[in-house]
């Protein structure tokens, strides 16, 4: 059973997102996700600075298995990235919530309420 | 869906269990990177259950094999010796890669590949009866390959004292039975070790007591990310029944002597050599990051200046190299570079040997 954390918002397509207390929301694949792609060997993070809408492909992540795109699930910019993973992508299949985070955001708009919540997404990957 | 005698076990040692060619296998045990890291260092064990065993006694066995493989069973020359070979169709494409072993002059053993087993059968069953030959499916026998440089070693550990017996002796690609069981050093990794094939009702308590000498279970996954590095080939993805051994890195397992052995296949491919050979497997390296995978485009630059295309065949990521790698067949005349299409960019790959490793170590 892969972990679903209560207190983080979700999208369809398995990205998380936690609010900061300075507002920044960061981001990440899910633990439902890594389990799904498999042992992860490289990911594309996005640029700092870049801004994208809410649904735009920003980051790719790639296991043996597949290639996998990671899209923005709020509108906003990037003002920063997990440069860990550069060199060691496994980290997100080790830890997809904590160390594994991809990038963190300043918001441009209020869509958070649009996301689904844990009940929500844990009920969707049991389908 | 099939289920190997061994699937209650992978599911108690955490096995992700998908499927592969109708039967339900473990892809993992957590980290094929890890399995394939234990294989390359130590020791890992693979399920391959669903594969084919294949008896053949009686009539004129040696004859038959002759005629259907395109390698040459008369090499077998002591008993035990094993063979790897390809089964070729009437127009000179691969109905099927296989290893065979001669027990002795009535009884000699193929095992072939699970997803190919109704028409490899068929294809058996069909030329076995102009020679008077017996065909055996032996799906009464589990088989566990054991894999890597400790891999036999802690065998030993597992395997009942007379088994032990038989297989200690073994040189490499020969093979033993005692009883109903059957130990070939072989293996399809590129490390030494064993595929032991074992009575079903006897393969739970083998794996138990291969996973307590300190043998750690390894997927599918692991299976080809090794076997890939190690230059060997898959069936479906590296040849298939519209590919001649010729342009599918197989031309090395072809007997072409005695001139006047007729196997089935054999005058396509002559000619297909007679008038040139067009195409060949080569090793593709992306130095770059990113991952290689099957029916990707390449680009290659031929020697005097001009490009060509080719496709991968298989790719994946190398966990030995740390890089990914691939095999791809491309013109005969290509050179040392090429570019990959990988999701519309091209990006530059090493064109090399068809071998990534070898003894453990990147070649």
């Amino acid at each position: 059973m892969s972990e679903v954390p209560s207190e983080l918002k979700y999208t369809e397509s398995h990205e998380w997102l936690r609010v900061e207390d300075d507002g920044l929301v960061t981001v990440g694949i899910t633990d439902h996700a890594q389990e799904l792609l498999g042992d992860l060997v490289f990911v594309e993070l996005p640029e700092t600075d870049a801004e994208f809408s809410a649904g735009d492909e920003c980051c790719v992540v790639e296991s043996v298995k597949a290639a996998s795109d990671v899209y923005m699930p709020i509108s906003g910019e990037i003002v920063e990235v997990n440069e860990a993973l550069a060199d060691e992508p496994e980290i997100i299949n080790d830890s997809a919530y904590d160390n594994g985070w991809l990038f963190k955001i300043k918001p441009s708009g209020d869509e958070l309420d649009e996301l689904m919540d844990a009940d929500a997404y844990q009920a969707s990957i049991e389908d | 869906m099939n289920k190997t005698v061994l699937f209650d076990k992978h599911v108690e040692y955490g096995g992700k269990i998908v499927d592969f060619a109708g039967w339900q296998m473990p892809v993992n045990y957590g980290s094929q990177i890890d399995e394939h890291h234990q294989v390359r260092q130590d020791a890992g064990m693979f399920d391959v259950s669903h594969m084919v065993i294949v008896d053949l006694t009686d009539g004129d066995i040696k004859g038959f094999l002759q005629y259907l493989l395109a390698n040459d069973v008369a090499k077998l020359t002591e008993s035990g010796k094993a063979l790897y070979s390809c089964m070729l169709n009437e127009r000179g494409g691969v109905i099927d890669d296989l290893i065979v072993y001669c027990m002795h002059d009535d009884w000699y053993r193929v095992v072939v590949n699970a997803g190919t087993r109704d028409k490899d059968l068929a294809w058996i069953n069909k030329h076995a009866a102009d020679f008077n030959v017996s065909v055996k499916e032996r799906d009464d026998l589990a088989m566990i390959a054991v894999q890597g440089p400790h891999a036999r070693e802690k065998s030993f550990e597992a395997l009942p004292v007379d088994v032990v017996e038989a297989a200690s002796p073994l040189k490499r690609f020969f093979g033993a039975d005692c009883g109903e069981w059957f130990v070939g050093r072989t293996g399809y990794t590129g490390e030494d070790g064993f595929e032991i094939m074992v009575p079903e009702s006897e393969a739970a308590a083998l794996w138990d007591k291969l996973a307590a000498a300190g043998v750690k279970p390894c997927g599918l996954g692991a299976r080809d990310t090794l076997r890939l590095e190690a230059g060997m080939n898959l069936y479906g993805s590296d040849m298939t029944e519209d590919t001649s051994p010729l342009i599918s890195g197989l031309g090395w397992t072809i007997a072409w002597q005695p001139e006047d052995r007729n196997f089935i296949g054999r005058g396509v491919i002559e000619e297909e050599k007679a008038t040139g050979v067009k195409q060949k497997i080569v090793g593709l390296i992306l130095e770059s990051r990113g991952v290689l995978r099957s029916h990707q485009r390449v680009i290659v630059d031929l020697d005097g200046g001009e490009q060509g295309e080719g496709e991968i065949t298989s790719g994946t990521f190398s966990p030995s190299l740390q890089k990914s790698i691939a095999l791809a067949r491309v013109p005969v005349a290509t050179g040392d570079t090429c570019k990959v299409d990988i999701r519309g960019k091209q990006l530059d790959a090493r064109v090399v040997k068809p071998v990534f490793v070898r003894d453990g170590q990147p070649v």
